[in-house]
């Protein structure tokens, strides 16, 4: 029973007891307000991304206000006077409608880009950090299968979304991507046909599809797989490194409330500053000059978002192999960077926790406490090598902006870098290995190495030097 | 009064500069600390709780000012939608408020707000017992079914065709493939046409320049009709020998689609000096630089291309106008398993 003294109110109390007596809730709200958050800056990483996502969320919706996912070829008359008259598409046409007609809209829609950058990012280097420490290991491999998949996900959510205004650039990569759907052995031409309701640039249905895919079924997938994420991590509580009364059935860390809500939510306004003064102040994708895209236009030195980096450097890097039998192609060029590789990445991701506990770290156990990378050097090396292999692939992409700026030449820049891709991982293993292995015997931090010592006096009078 | 405002403003500054720099070396100290906690690993039993409470007075005030400029920073975000919508301007009032909202949250959660730092004890995940429980309820749930293989199988075909079912609507997404994928408009006579329409004359077309041409009539957007016309010294060409004929005046014309991954052609290489320059006129695709050689007929020198681009054979009608002599070469665009080249 509650008790309600008199007339006075408590404005603490009241609330919480109205929302328990009706749900119960008191309990999971206690849980929450003491789950402990250990303390580490790379445990932020996983946050910026999920708060890029709020952020892309709430642009994005903006931005559906007033596109118009249509193919339908109208007569531009907008507020830019370049394309004044030009013929378009009315998707490209709205795309400029927000960049030029609408209050807030230019910012919208280079807060919505930024963030997608940022949130592939953030979500990347939180990979690499749990690649590194061996946070993937017993219990959180299941985890990490979502995050891996989040990732995927998330690239393709990219891909979709700059593939919509249709200027130049969206249709080159759309175009690039028919060929690699495509390529598919045996099933490439059919599905490739379905998806674009018929040969490149498809039927009007394909930019309703890519609309739909990109503001509702991607995105829902996201936001599930991400609450899956958090509400597993909340299960297992977060991992932690060594550290003074730090175990591996325990953690220690900052409580919920209120030290860590108030912190985690000044990084959600810090990461919504930053891009908010990124959308306004640093131009991307400029669709206005790019131009109308059409499949009988092209322009040099056209660059897909990073995160397509090591897709377009894995198609240019591939030689002009086909396999062909009795006259049919089973394999088409595109196959290889565009599904192998990339297939070939993700396949090494997923196996991670089952390769590391067979063959690398040779650990079944469970663990909680994460190691730092050069406590494992084998897996740091392994981990090297994989991250140098699809570097290597990924600076191959901007080859032509080498010959551009630098004047290097773009076919022996391609040669160059088909050797790196196979020289560079091996290096990257020898040294991240040795480092690991030397870092391991001084006890030393790479970046913080202090050789001082700290002299206190103790209570007996005399000193301690630690 | 005044007198008193002006020396408890004249006492603050100085205070509050002081306090910023006290801040710094706390900081910079806790760094250095934690840099010592850090390298001594053999301390698995401390107990590391803490709880700090006392808000710092200077936060308080800290704050007070910081929640007057986000107002102010998100009024005139505001103000200027209203009046100015500039991308630049908005961008700097929204961000600044947010960054401010983002220096007081933080400020709170660390100077405001009691500091605790509590261990908790982590969840064993793996119990047996309940494991063998729960193992043992499902299995009792079987109880008496004497033939589980045969339900379990038919179960399993009805799941199938339910599947089936809910699946098939996705046929509906595509046109049959068949006749998508090969058609070009291009046949013998059809004229060559610009993009206003206007038909290509062979006098037109001079060495070193690129020309993109349309199949007359047809849809500019069909993969099938765009070409690129150039025009190159006859005496260089090494075409096949079936092809005899097919660059009148030098004159040829190849698919504008990159039979890599269907992009426009449209690099255009083309030595000033056949003589001091090793290598021909070539064709570049700028998406993935597939380099096709335009000499022997669109052979692919450099890059990713499997195939050589589908030349199509050209001649000159009466007027002097450029018309094809066939259809292209080879099927256009990037390959795929139906080709048959």
């Amino acid at each position: 029973m509650s008790a309600r003294a008199g007339s006075r109110r408590d404005r603490v109390a009241d609330p919480v007891r109205f929302v328990d007596e009706r749900l119960g809730a008191a309990r999971a709200l206690r849980f929450l307000m003491s789950y402990v958050f250990p303390d580490h800056w790379s445990f932020l990483l996983g946050e910026i991304a999920l708060y890029s996502f709020v952020v892309l969320i709430a642009s994005g919706t903006f931005l559906a206000l007033f596109f118009d996912a249509s193919s339908t070829q109208i007569v531009y008359h907008g507020g830019y006077g370049p394309l004044q008259g030009a013929s378009m598409s009315a998707a490209y046409a709205s795309s400029l409608h927000i960049s030029f007609d609408v209050s807030g809209g230019l910012l919208a829609r280079q807060l919505h880009h930024w963030a997608a950058l940022v949130f592939v990012a953030a979500i990347t280097l939180h990979l690499l950090r749990i690649v590194f420490t061996g946070a993937f290991r017993k219990p959180r491999d299941v985890n990490y299968f979502v995050g891996v998949t989040l990732l995927a996900l998330a690239i393709l959510e990219g891909f979709a979304g700059y593939s919509l205004p249709d200027d130049l650039l969206s249709g080159m990569g759309l175009a690039i991507a028919w060929a690699v759907a495509m390529s598919l052995p045996f099933v490439g031409g059919a599905l490739a046909t379905a998806l674009w309701g018929g040969r490149f640039p498809g039927s009007g249905v394909f930019e309703s599809r890519l609309y739909i895919a990109h503001v509702f079924v991607i995105p829902a997938i996201l936001a599930t797989l991400m609450a899956i994420h958090l509400a597993i991590i909340m299960i297992q509580r977060h991992s932690q490194f060594r550290g003074p009364g730090r175990r591996e059935d325990n953690v220690v860390g900052t409580p919920l409330w209120p030290g860590y809500a108030l912190r985690s939510l000044g990084l959600l306004a810090a990461v919504a500053a930053v891009l908010v003064l990124m959308g306004g102040l640093i131009q991307i994708n400029p669709v206005w000059l790019w131009g109308a895209y059409h499949p009988y236009v092209g322009t040099n030195g056209a660059q897909p978002d990073w995160y397509l980096g090591w897709l377009i450097g894995a198609l240019r890097l591939m030689p002009n192999l086909e396999i062909h039998v009795f006259g049919h192609t089973i394999v088409p060029n595109p196959f290889f960077g565009g599904v192998l590789f990339p297939g070939l990445v993700f396949a090494l991701l997923y196996a991670l926790p089952w390769l590391d506990r067979r063959f690398i770290s040779r650990d079944y156990r469970r663990h909680d406490l994460l190691e730092r990378p050069r406590e494992n050097p084998l897996r740091t090396a392994l981990a090297a090598a994989l991250l140098a292999m699809v570097a290597v692939v990924f600076a191959a992409g901007s080859v032509d902006r080498l010959f551009f700026q630098f004047g290097f030449g773009y076919e022996g820049a391609i040669w160059f870098f088909r050797g790196a891709f196979f020289v560079v991982p091996a290096i990257a293993y020898v040294l991240t290995k040795r480092i690991c292995l030397e870092l391991a015997r001084e006890r030393a931090h790479p970046l913080r190495a202090w050789d001082g010592q700290v002299v206190v006096r103790n209570e007996r009078g005399g000193f301690d030097a630690y | 009064m005044s007198s008193s405002d002006e020396r408890d403003g004249g006492e603050r500054r100085p205070g509050f500069a002081r306090r910023a720099w006290q801040a710094l070396v706390v900081i910079v100290l806790w760094r250095v600390a934690g840099l010592r906690r850090g390298r001594e690993r053999s301390q698995e039993l401390e107990d590391p709780s803490r709880r700090r409470t006392g808000a710092a007075p200077w936060a308080e005030r800290l704050l007070l000012g910081l929640f007057g400029l986000i107002a102010l920073a998100a009024g005139s975000f505001v103000a200027l939608f209203v009046l100015d919508p500039n991308t630049q301007l908005l961008g700097l009032a929204l961000g600044a408020a947010l960054a401010l909202v983002a220096a007081a949250l933080v400020i709170a959660g660390r100077w405001l707000v009691p500091q605790e730092t509590e261990v908790e004890d982590r969840p064993r995940l793996a119990d047996e017992h309940e494991v063998e429980q729960v193992v043992q309820q499902g299995r009792a749930g079987l109880d008496g079914i004497t033939r589980r293989r045969l339900l379990a199988g038919a179960a399993g075909a009805a799941g199938l065709g339910v599947t089936a079912a809910v699946a098939i609507p996705v046929v509906a997404l595509g046109p049959g493939i068949e006749d998508q994928l090969q058609r070009t408009p291009w046949h013998a006579g059809r004229a060559l046409v610009d993009e206003r329409g206007k038909p290509i004359l062979a006098d037109a077309v001079t060495e070193g320049s690129f020309l993109t041409a349309f199949a007359q009539g047809a849809d500019r957007e069909n993969l099938g009709s765009p070409v690129v016309v150039v025009r190159v010294d006859p005496t260089t060409l090494r075409l096949p020998g079936e092809r005899s004929g097919w660059a009148p005046q030098g004159i040829v014309a190849y698919s504008k689609i990159c039979t890599h991954a269907a992009c426009a052609i449209s690099l255009y290489r083309s030595p000033l000096s056949p003589t001091t320059q090793s290598r021909g006129p070539a064709l570049v695709c700028p998406c993935h630089y597939s380099t096709f050689d335009v000499l022997d007929g669109g052979g692919v020198e450099f890059g990713p291309a499997g195939r050589p681009l589908p030349q199509l054979p050209l001649r000159i009608d009466a007027a002097g106008a450029l018309r094809a002599g066939g259809p292209l070469s080879g099927p256009v665009g990037p390959s795929w398993f139906e080709d048959k080249s």
